[in-house]
């Protein structure tokens, strides 16, 4: 599949805001949920952590 | 604090080995797995993109495809692994099940949330409508709220064992939902096109899309594993903050 253009990579044939619609909420989810875990995970270990300093 | 149990040392060594070997064993395999997630999605976007090519009919509207169907898989699939988990928990009573099905809860819901909206992107288009009120969409929707009852519930109860039983109830009943949004577009007369890939016959689109479809949904899976172990790990550390196992993890516990 050739493009020519990135311009006419962005337009995908006129389907451009449905197309990167759909793949810009993907990878929204994708990195709001990845930082959400990954800061719930770092919460919890410093709560033990703490608890560790003073049981 | 000391973690009061009444039962023998033996019996709570063998309550508290789960957690701590999950925790250790998942420590180790997330990094692996999400490389993996990422090398497959660059993968999968590549042959998306740049090698399938336009189709006869939607145009490249279609491309939206290569997300919606792996989040609509995922969505109905973690579901079931959901519901699974959640009865082991309620008949054996073991900690790491109910853990699993609350870790699974959100990462399904924002896959059905991820196949709705992808959906309404990829209707619009081709169907004229965002959405319509028909057996495929209306369930899927469902399934959305069936996993935000889960967590609203669970939640909703500070106990976290009655919690667990409460929720695990619900993500037990919820499962009918399943496949009445497997086979919602063979049952009823639904907007939603039948499906390009049914088990014993062949697939109806071509060979490139197919990869590209197959390894996006491999990626999806990648993510999956690795956001629910993630937080299947920081829910260990929420509950088991009083044992030895956690007190002996030492420093700020990798």
């Amino acid at each position: 599949m050739s493009w020519g253009s990135w311009q006419a990579f962005w337009a995908m044939g006129g389907y451009g805001g449905y197309v990167w619609g759909a793949y810009g909420a993907v990878a929204a989810v994708a990195l709001v949920e990845t930082l959400a875990v990954r800061a719930r995970l770092a919460r919890a270990r410093r709560a033990a952590a703490q608890k560790r300093r003073r049981p | 604090m000391q973690a009061i149990s009444p039962t023998p040392s033996r019996l709570r060594l063998f309550r508290y080995a789960a957690p701590a070997e999950f925790y250790r064993l998942t420590g180790r395999a997330i990094p692996f797995v999400a490389v993996l997630c990422a090398v497959l999605a660059v993968a999968g976007l590549y042959v998306g993109f740049f090698v399938a090519p336009t189709d006869a009919q939607q145009g490249e509207a279609y491309r939206i495809m290569f997300v919606h169907v792996p989040a609509a898989w995922m969505g109905m699939f973690i579901y079931v692994v959901m519901a699974f988990w959640a009865a082991l928990g309620l008949i054996f009573n073991t900690r790491m099940s109910a853990i699993m099905a609350s870790a699974l809860a959100p990462t399904g819901a924002l896959m059905s949330f991820l196949a709705l909206w992808t959906g309404a992107l990829w209707g619009r288009p081709t169907w004229g409508t965002y959405w319509d009120w028909d057996a495929r969409m209306t369930s899927t929707l469902i399934l959305l709220f069936l996993y935000m009852g889960f967590m609203a519930l669970h939640s909703a109860i500070d106990d976290p064992r009655r919690a667990d039983r409460a929720a695990g109830v619900l993500a037990i009943v919820g499962v009918v939902n399943v496949p009445i949004i497997y086979f919602s577009v063979k049952w009823w007369n639904s907007l939603h096109q039948g499906s390009s890939i049914t088990l014993g016959s062949a697939p109806t689109i071509a060979a490139p899309m197919l990869a590209a479809m197959l390894v996006m949904t491999l990626a999806f899976w990648a993510f999956a594993i690795a956001t629910v172990l993630t937080r299947a790990r920081a829910i260990v550390l929420e509950r088991e903050r009083d044992t030895e196992w956690v007190r002996a993890l030492g420093g700020t516990a990798s």
